[in-house]
C-alpha cells in the first residue's frame, strides 16, 4: 500500500495505561486496514488490533531515553501509547498513520475489503433483517390518516430524506413540495413515530425559513394536515430543540422558528439542547480528564473526582437535560394524545436524538434488541443523519465532527441503569454498536444519506452490522429482561431530578480497554450462564421424565421407580465466577516512583482475555478468531484461581528515605 | 496488621524504651515494617506541640513511616452535611447539582480511605511486611484503615459471619466512640464537636467493594443500610456507648439485646444475603480511579429516588439464581 512507509517495526514497547512502568515489548505492523501490535512473549503473543478508521488522533511526543513515544487515541476511547526505539521509524509510522487514518475515498474503508465469508444470498438476507416498511406497518401505518408518499422517489424533493416517507392523508404532493421549499435543507415534516392507541404522532423536520416575517401557505397546510391526522386533538405541539437564543439568531439568517400567530392551532416550545460544537467540546474535556497522570505533559498529583467526572457528566447532561422536556413530550403523546412536531436547525442531529429517545420511552418494542436496531435504522440512518461528517468516515471538516449518536447511546445506557429489567439487550450491545459506527467495518453507517449509500451500492458491496449482531445475539442479552415484566410494558417514566442521572460514569464505555478499572466480575455474564444452565437442566429433566414415564409404562409391575433427579440447586462446578482477575492490585500511591510496584498479573492474563471479551484483540472484537471465548461459554469451565506466589517487585526506590512514599 | 494511637513524643522528643521494645519484638532480625500514619506529615509534626507526635526513625530503626492524610472530625462532618444537602436539593438544576456534589468532596474521602487501606494490604500481601496503623487517637481513621484492609485481604471477613466479627473487633471493641460520633447525623443543627461520620465512610467503602466485586461479599447493600441506621439509632445495644469500659459500666450486655442475634435469625438473614455470592479465596483489589468510585445512591438518595426498579431487578436476580 502506497501510504505505508514502514510496514513493520520491531522492539516497540506498548505502555500500560495505569502504570507507566509496565510495558510489553513486541512488534508493530501496519496493514492497509489495521495497526497491529503483537507481544513478544513466547506463550501469550497477545495481539492488539486497531482499525485505521478508529483512530481519532495521533500524537508524536518528545523523544526520551527509551525511545520516541507515539500516542494513539481512538474514537472508541481506546488509548494506546507506543514507544518506538528509533526516531526515524517513529516518524515514518506517524506519517503513515496520519494518512491511513484519514481516508479520502470510500473504497479505502475497511467495509469494502472485509470478508466474513458469507455468500451473496446471506449478505442480502443480512440487509433485509431490518425492514422499515415492516416497522411502519407494525406501528399501524399506512391507515386512514397516514399514507406513504413517493414524492421523494428520486430524491428530487429532499436528498437527505429516504425515498419513502409517511405523511398525513391530507398532505398532497403539492403541499409537501411547497413545505419542503420553506424548510432548511428541504427537510419537510414527516412521520417518525405513530401511536396506534390514540392516533397521536411524533413528526420531525428542520427549521422553517421564516426569517422575521416570511410565510408559506403550503407549510402551514402541512402542519394543519398533521393536526387533522389526529382527530382526538385540536392542536399540535411544535418543539424546537435549540436554545431560544440560537433559534432567534437564526432568524437573522432567514431561518428561525414557527410563529404561533401564523400557524393555526400550534403550541410552540423550546428545549435548550446545545449544538454539535458544544457537544464536541464537552467530550473533549471529558476525555482529557480521563487520561492517566503520566501521559500528560504537566503532572498533576491527584486526579480528583472533579477532573474526570464533572466534564464527563456535563457532556451527557446536555442531552439528558432534554429528558425533562422529553417527558413532557411523551406525556403529550401518550397521555394527552396530542401530536408533536420536533425540529432543530437542520433536523438531523438533536431532532434524531429527541425522536429516538422519545420513541424508546414510549414504545417497549424499541427496548428489544430487534426494535433497537430498527430504531437506529429509522431515526438515524433513514432520516439522513450525517454519519460521514459527524464520525469522520472520510477525512473532512473537523468542525462537523461531533459525538451526537454517542450521546444518544449513553442516554440509553443511563436508562438501562435506571430500569435494569426493561431492556432486552445489555451494555455490551450498546458498546459494540458504538464501536462499529466508527469502525466502518460494516456498511450501515457510511455516507450522509440514503441517496449516497444507494449511489455507492453499499448493500451489494458491504455487509450489514445488524445481521452480525443478530447472529451473536446471545452475547447481548440482558438476563434480567422478561417481556412480561412490568418494566418492559408501556411507557417508561424516568426520574428526572439531576441526581438520578449524573452520578454514574460509564466506565464500561470510556474505560473499556482498561482492565481493572470497572467491576471485573461480570454479573450479566454470570446471570446469563445461570439462566442457560437452568434451561439446560430443565430440558434434561423433561427428557428424563419422559423416559421415566415410558419405562413405567413398559414395566408396569415393577416397584422400583428409577428417579433420576438432577440436583438443580447449585450445578457442580459448571460456573465459578472468575476470581483470578481480582488478584491484581492497582497503584495505590499516586506518584510515579510507585511503591509497592504493581506485580504482573501472574497468569491472570489468560483469564483477562476470557472474562472481558473486549480484551481479546483489544479493539476489534469481530476479528477475533476465538469466537468460543467471546460467547461466554468458556466461562463455564471450572478454573482454579491462581493465587499465591508473587513476583518480586522491581521497585528501586526502597532504599531511599520517606520522601518517596509521600503523596505529593 | 497492628493498630495503636500516636506516640506521645511531644516537643521534647521523649523516648519510651518499653514502646520501642514492643515494636522491636514484632519484627524479626533484619525485617522491615511499615507505619502508616493517617495524618499528613505536617499535621503529625504539629501534634508534637500538644504532646503527641510520630515515631522517630532513630528510635525505631526497622520501621518505615508512610503518611496518608485521611480526613476526620469536623471537616469530614461538613463534607457529609454538604453532600446530604446537595442530594436533598429539590431544584433540578444540573450545574448546581454537579457543583455541590463535587464541592462536598465526599467521594475524594472515599477514594483516600480505600487507597490507604489498599496500601496497607499491599504491604502485607505483596511485601510480606508487618504494618502498624495509627492516627492521633487511634479510634477513627485508624480503624477505618485496618477494617478495610482486612476486608480486602481476608475472605473470611467477607462472609456474613466474618463481617460481623470484623465489626465487633475493629469498631466496637476497638473503641470507636459511637455515641460521640453518631449522635445527630447530617441534618442536625446542633453541631457537636465530636460528631463525624467515620463509620458511614467505612460502610460507603464497603459498598464500593461490593459494587466492584459483586460476587465476593456474602451480604448485600441492605445490611450496610441496616448498620448505618443502627449506628445512629437502634433498638439494640450493640452500638451503644463509646468503648467496652462504658458498656460494662452501663451493663449493656445484661440489659439490652444484641443486633447480631437479631440479624442471625433465619428470616432476617435471608434479607441481607447476596444471591450472587460465591466464596472468593483471593485478595480483592479495588480500583480507586475516580471513574470507579460512585455515589452510594442507595444511601444518599434513599428517600429521594424510588428504588422500585432496582428492587425489581434484584428480585429477578434472586429468581434466576434460586430457580
Amino acid at each position: 500500500m502506497e501510504h505505508i512507509r514502514m510496514p513493520k517495526v520491531e522492539n516497540v514497547r506498548l505502555l500500560d495505561r495505569l502504570s507507566s512502568r509496565r510495558a510489553v515489548v513486541g512488534t508493530l505492523y501496519l496493514t492497509a486496514t489495521h495497526v497491529i501490535f503483537v507481544e513478544n512473549g513466547s506463550e501469550t503473543r497477545k495481539e492488539t488490533w486497531v482499525l485505521h478508521s478508529q483512530i481519532s488522533s495521533i500524537e508524536k511526543q518528545a523523544t526520551t531515553a527509551t525511545g520516541c513515544p507515539l500516542l494513539i487515541r481512538c474514537k472508541n476511547f481506546q488509548v494506546i501509547q507506543l514507544v518506538i526505539p528509533q526516531e526515524r521509524d517513529c516518524h515514518d509510522v506517524y506519517i503513515s498513520l496520519i494518512r491511513l487514518a484519514r481516508p479520502v475515498k470510500y473504497e479505502e474503508l475497511y467495509c469494502f475489503s472485509f470478508n466474513p465469508k458469507l455468500d451473496k444470498e446471506e449478505r442480502e438476507q443480512g440487509w433485509k433483517l431490518v425492514d422499515l416498511s415492516e416497522e411502519y406497518n407494525r406501528m399501524g401505518v399506512p391507515n386512514n390518516y397516514w399514507q406513504i408518499s413517493d414524492v421523494n422517489r428520486d430524491y428530487g424533493v429532499c436528498d437527505s430524506y429516504p425515498t419513502e416517507v409517511y405523511v398525513p392523508k391530507s398532505a398532497t404532493a403539492h403541499i409537501i413540495v411547497g413545505s419542503s421549499k420553506f424548510r432548511s435543507r428541504r427537510r419537510f415534516p414527516a412521520l417518525s413515530y405513530y401511536c396506534k392507541g390514540n392516533n397521536a404522532s411524533i413528526c420531525r423536520s428542520s427549521q422553517p425559513l421564516s426569517g422575521f416575517s416570511a410565510r408559506c401557505l403550503e407549510d402551514e397546510q402541512m402542519l394543519q394536515a398533521i393536526r387533522k391526522a389526529n382527530p382526538g386533538s385540536d392542536f399540535i405541539y411544535v418543539v424546537d430543540t435549540r436554545p431560544k437564543l440560537n433559534a432567534m439568531a437564526n432568524r437573522a439568517a432567514g431561518k428561525g422558528y414557527e410563529n404561533e400567530d401564523n400557524y393555526s392551532n400550534i403550541k410552540f416550545q423550546f428545549i435548550g439542547i446545545e449544538n454539535i460544537h458544544v457537544m464536541r467540546n464537552s467530550l473533549q474535556k471529558m476525555l482529557e480528564g480521563n487520561t492517566p497522570l503520566h501521559w500528560k505533559i504537566e503532572e498533576r498529583i491527584d486526579p480528583s473526582v472533579k477532573e474526570v467526572r464533572i466534564p464527563a457528566l456535563k457532556s451527557v447532561k446536555k442531552s439528558m437535560e432534554s429528558n425533562l422536556y422529553l417527558l413532557q413530550l411523551n406525556e403529550a403523546v401518550a397521555e394527552e394524545g396530542v401530536s408533536v412536531l420536533v425540529h432543530c436547525s437542520d433536523g438531523w442531529d438533536r431532532t434524531a436524538q429527541v425522536c429516538s429517545v422519545a420513541s424508546l420511552l414510549l414504545d417497549p418494542y424499541y427496548r428489544t434488541m430487534k426494535g433497537f436496531m430498527v430504531l437506529i435504522e429509522k431515526d438515524w440512518v433513514s432520516f439522513g443523519h450525517k454519519f460521514n461528517h459527524r464520525y469522520g468516515n472520510l477525512d473532512g471538516d473537523p468542525k462537523e465532527i461531533s459525538p451526537v449518536i454517542d450521546q444518544f447511546i449513553e442516554c440509553v445506557w443511563q436508562l438501562m441503569e435506571q430500569f435494569p429489567c426493561a431492556f432486552e439487550f445489555n451494555e455490551r450491545f450498546l458498546i459494540h454498536i458504538q464501536h462499529h459506527i466508527y469502525s466502518c467495518q460494516f456498511g450501515n453507517f457510511l455516507c450522509n444519506s440514503q441517496k449516497e449509500r444507494r449511489e455507492l451500492k453499499i448493500k451489494e458491496r458491504t455487509y450489514s452490522l445488524w445481521a452480525h449482531l443478530w447472529k451473536n445475539r446471545a452475547d447481548y442479552l440482558n438476563p434480567l429482561y422478561r417481556s412480561d415484566h412490568s418494566q418492559s410494558q408501556g411507557t417508561l417514566h424516568p426520574q428526572i431530578a439531576p441526581c438520578n442521572f449524573l452520578y454514574k460514569f460509564w466506565s464500561g464505555m470510556y474505560n473499556r480497554f482498561e482492565k481493572g478499572l470497572h467491576p471485573r466480575q461480570s454479573v450479566t455474564d454470570y446471570l446469563m450462564a445461570v439462566k442457560e444452565e437452568t434451561q439446560q437442566l430443565e430440558e434434561e429433566l423433561e427428557v428424563l421424565q419422559e423416559r421415566l414415564a415410558n419405562l413405567q409404562k413398559s414395566q408396569s409391575g415393577n416397584d422400583k421407580v428409577k428417579s433420576k433427579q438432577q440436583d438443580r440447586s447449585k450445578p457442580f462446578g459448571l460456573y465459578t465466577s472468575n476470581n483470578s482477575l481480582a488478584n491484581t492490585p492497582q497503584e495505590y500511591s499516586n506518584d510515579l516512583k510507585s511503591f509497592p510496584s504493581r506485580s504482573p498479573s501472574q497468569g491472570d492474563e489468560d483469564s483477562a482475555l476470557i472474562l472481558t471479551q473486549d480484551n481479546l484483540k483489544s479493539s476489534d472484537p469481530d476479528l477475533s478468531a476465538n469466537s468460543d471465548q467471546e460467547s461466554g461459554v468458556e466461562d463455564l469451565s471450572c478454573r482454579s484461581p491462581s493465587g499465591g506466589g508473587c513476583l518480586p517487585s522491581e521497585d528501586s526506590g526502597k532504599d531511599s528515605d520517606e520522601a518517596v512514599f509521600l503523596a505529593g | 496488621l497492628l493498630r495503636s494511637s500516636q506516640p506521645l513524643t511531644g516537643h521534647n522528643r521523649r523516648r519510651c524504651p518499653e514502646d520501642e521494645k514492643l515494636l522491636g519484638t514484632i519484627l524479626d532480625e533484619g525485617e522491615r515494617g511499615f507505619i502508616i500514619d493517617t495524618r499528613s506529615a505536617q499535621a503529625a509534626k504539629q501534634a508534637r506541640m500538644s504532646g503527641g507526635g510520630t515515631e522517630p526513625k532513630s528510635s525505631y530503626p526497622q520501621w518505615r513511616r508512610i503518611h496518608r492524610a485521611l480526613e476526620r472530625g469536623r471537616p469530614l462532618q461538613e463534607s457529609f452535611i454538604r453532600l446530604v444537602e446537595a442530594c436533598g436539593d429539590p431544584s433540578p438544576s444540573m450545574d448546581r447539582w454537579l457543583a455541590r456534589l463535587d464541592g462536598s468532596r465526599w467521594l475524594s474521602h472515599v477514594k483516600a480511605a480505600l487507597s490507604t487501606a489498599c496500601l496497607a494490604a499491599q504491604c502485607l500481601d505483596r511485601e510480606d511486611a508487618k504494618v502498624l496503623v495509627h492516627g492521633a487517637e487511634g479510634t477513627d481513621t485508624t480503624l477505618l484503615v485496618t477494617a478495610l484492609a482486612q476486608l480486602i485481604l481476608d475472605p473470611s471477613c467477607r462472609s456474613l459471619q466474618g463481617f460481623q466479627g470484623l465489626l465487633e473487633r475493629e469498631w466496637i471493641q476497638a473503641g470507636h466512640p459511637f455515641q460521640l460520633r453518631c449522635a445527630r447525623s447530617a441534618s442536625s443543627h446542633a453541631r457537636g464537636k465530636q460528631e463525624a461520620p467515620l463509620f458511614l465512610l467505612f460502610l460507603d467503602c464497603v459498598w464500593q467493594l461490593s459494587r466492584q466485586f459483586p460476587f465476593s461479599l456474602e451480604f448485600g447493600e441492605g445490611l450496610l443500610l441496616a448498620l448505618f441506621d443502627n449506628a445512629y439509632a437502634s433498638a439494640y445495644g450493640t452500638f451503644l456507648c463509646n468503648n467496652e469500659k462504658e458498656r460494662s459500666l452501663c451493663k449493656v450486655k445484661e440489659s439490652t439485646h444484641s443486633l447480631w442475634a437479631w440479624l442471625d435469625q433465619p428470616e432476617e438473614k435471608q434479607k441481607y444475603l447476596n444471591p450472587l455470592y460465591s466464596h472468593n479465596p483471593l485478595v480483592i483489589w479495588p480500583s480507586v480511579e475516580p471513574q470507579s468510585i460512585q455515589l452510594w445512591q442507595g444511601l444518599f438518595l434513599r428517600w429521594i429516588r424510588p428504588s422500585q426498579h432496582l428492587d425489581e431487578a434484584w428480585g429477578e436476580i434472586h429468581r434466576l439464581v434460586e430457580g
